[in-house]
């Protein structure tokens, strides 16, 4: 049964920047404020399940060719890599560091290796939900 | 700092993540799986030698002092038990490699091995209570994983059991935690511990360390095992063995933790508890030993009795006999594991499990025979064998403090285990041989060499126990001494 889901599909194609934005925008905040890594990996996750859910599986896989179980991988990879990181400059395991840098266009910034291990959290957060949502959808 | 002290949970961390990416490069699996293991025994060596020199060690993540960063401590105790799991874990996948198959092999079986025993080493290291959930979630979803593996429909029955109860049991150690945070404000071991000490053990405090003791008990099987006997038979040989070694052992690690660190102030209801339920755990484990025919099922409920068994060195709480609980901890993890894997070979060679379909396998592989005999008397108690010396001190723990109700189950549990594992050596070894020359099975090497391994193992510590005992004295001293404990991780800043 073909269903007709033009005005769902033209939808989405906002609606799924508008959310990658904002879990972007979560991200980034989370250092300081409520936000973080796994919520904004959450809600990026949650745009990936938007287009599943819109499209079929092939559709999407032929746009994001990526294998999500690697990406979930990937995001643990770098959230212990920053742990034995700070292991090889002596420093106690999972130890940050943060400073300003003086950026064009930015201006003064706060740059942290913080922002390494939640760029971990969230690429793990995103491999996981979307593996488990197309395990199910391909199991039915 | 002792950066050190994270590698034994880090390196197989490590190792399961980079093994998802080599998925289909099976050979390469393998070679790194087993540098990984060794690579973790021979950290986990050097840091258990350190403590001897040093005393306890203890490192600060992020450089957060306690009690307010969440740190690992590793004592003797603790890491006796991660010495000997990561032994264990080499072993066993020397098996794997030529029992698990293409399938699991693709299904990503190794790199959830190392997610387990990442969650194992963690539990056993960290010495922070919300850490320890944590540590026992990794562990439990790479245990969901491997129970399910495989899909078949035996395993998918069980795998329901095992998950819903563990996530029940999960939700109340969060709670339990909740509790514990709300009404002394912290959750590191040692400041626990040291608060509890300074407004008393009063009733609430009683009542919350009866929810833990509840959690635990689910996780090791005691009482509330009723769970055990089924998953434990259900997934492949390699993976039941795993589970059969370790995963119990976690439970009981952390009713140790808890009973000796946290609440030790009324044994008169907590120990008590615990020492009844670890009788009515060796009483129902051996009515279950002997029941069966199915010889997993028979192992399994051989799991069981040891938990009753190790736990009444708990119950009686005296150094002597934690002396006795911490030898047969480790006895058990390697001598199950062998056991497990017998069954499982004799399985793969029969295509059976009930122990009046097999007959004569002696006649057909003779050293499968006499492994499984070793295993027996070792499981037994018989003195050159590992598990004699723990069976001692628990006993002479027994009298000293007069506990003779304990000493009795725990003595007549032995006799019940000698006789239920008899039964099948009687059934399955001795008698006419069912498989004729042609249809004779081979066993393959790679199976035979893990169990000569840990026959090896269980001979060595037996006879080699004067060289474990400084260890041993040493963790059984810090668990009879709180203050040891909480003086190495608070440091005075209280």
């Amino acid at each position: 049964m073909k269903i007709n889901d033009v005005i769902l599909q033209t939808v989405t194609k906002i609606v799924v920047f508008i959310i990658l934005t904002f879990g972007v925008e979560l991200f980034l905040s989370g250092h300081n404020n409520p936000g973080g890594g796994f919520i904004g990996g959450l809600v990026l996750s949650s745009a990936f399940v938007l287009l599943y859910l819109v499209h079929d599986i092939e559709t999407v896989h032929k746009g994001i060719p990526f294998d999500f179980k690697k990406i979930a991988a990937l995001g643990a990879f770098l959230a212990v890599g920053t742990g034995i990181g700070s292991v090889l400059f002596g420093k106690h395991f999972l130890t940050q560091a943060a400073g300003h840098f003086n950026l064009p266009v930015f201006g003064d910034t706060e740059l942290s290796t913080v922002i390494v291990f939640e760029a971990g959290v969230a690429l793990t957060v995103v491999g996981v939900v979307v593996t488990i949502i197309s395990t199910i959808s391909e199991d039915v | 700092m002792n950066n050190i002290l994270v590698m034994p949970m880090i390196i197989p961390l490590l190792t399961g993540i980079i093994l998802v990416f080599l998925r289909h490069y099976i050979k390469t699996q393998r070679v790194l799986g087993i540098l990984s293991s060794i690579a973790t025994v021979v950290v986990s060596v050097l840091i258990l030698h350190q403590i001897q020199q040093e005393g306890i060690l203890r490192l600060d993540f992020g450089g957060w002092l306690p009690p307010y960063g969440i740190l690992f401590v590793a004592d003797s105790f603790s890491m006796l038990l991660v010495v000997t799991t990561s032994i264990v874990t080499g072993i066993l996948l020397i098996y794997a490699f030529s029992s698990i198959g293409k399938q699991y092999e693709h299904m990503f079986f190794y790199p959830f091995v190392f997610f387990l025993v990442a969650g194992v080493n963690g539990s056993f290291l960290t010495g922070d209570l919300f850490n320890l959930f944590v540590c026992f979630e990794v562990m439990l979803l790479s245990s969901y994983v491997l129970i399910t593996m495989g899909g078949r429909k035996i395993q998918l029955i069980e795998s329901i059991k095992y998950v819903t109860i563990n996530v029940l049991s999960s939700w109340f150690f969060l709670m339990g935690i909740a509790y514990l945070y709300g009404t002394v404000g912290t959750l590191n071991m040692a400041h626990l511990s040291v608060r509890i000490a300074e407004v008393g053990q009063g009733p609430l405090l009683t009542v919350i360390s009866l929810i833990f003791l509840i959690v635990f008990s689910l996780k090791a099987g005691l009482l509330l095992y009723f769970w055990l006997p089924g998953s434990y038979s259900a997934p492949p040989t390699v993976i039941a063995a795993l589970f059969g070694a370790l995963l119990t052992k976690v439970g009981i690690y952390a009713m140790f933790r808890v009973f000796t660190l946290i609440f030790y102030h009324e044994p008169v209801i907590t120990h008590t508890a615990i020492g009844v339920m670890a009788i009515l755990t060796m009483i129902g484990g051996s009515v279950g030993a002997l029941a069966y025919n199915d010889i997993r099922k028979i192992v399994s409920y051989n799991v069981v009795i040891a938990v009753g068994f190790i736990l009444a060195g708990l119950a009686i709480s005296t150094e002597v006999a934690f002396q006795g609980a911490i030898y047969y901890l480790i006895h058990d993890m390697i001598v199950k594991a062998l056991l497990f894997l017998l069954v499982g070979t004799m399985i793969y060679l029969t295509g059976k499990a009930k122990i009046e379909e097999m007959s004569g396998l002696i006649r057909n592989y003779p050293t499968l025979g006499w492994l499984f005999f070793i295993t027996m008397l070792s499981l037994a108690g018989i003195p050159p064998l590992s598990g004699f010396i723990g069976k001692v001190f628990i006993g002479q723990g027994a009298i000293e403090s007069g506990s003779f109700i304990l000493l009795i189950a725990a003595f007549l549990s032995g006799i019940f285990v000698l006789y239920s594992l008899l039964r099948i050596f009687m059934n399955c070894f001795w008698g006419e041989t069912i498989i004729n020359e042609d249809d004779d099975v081979p066993l393959k090497k790679g199976m035979l060499v893990p169990c000569i391994l840990f026959a090896i193992m269980t001979i060595a510590i037996g006879i080699g126990v004067e060289g474990l005992a400084p260890y041993v004295t040493d963790a059984a001293r810090t668990l009879m001494n709180p203050e040891i404990y909480i003086d190495a991780v608070l440091q005075g800043n209280r």
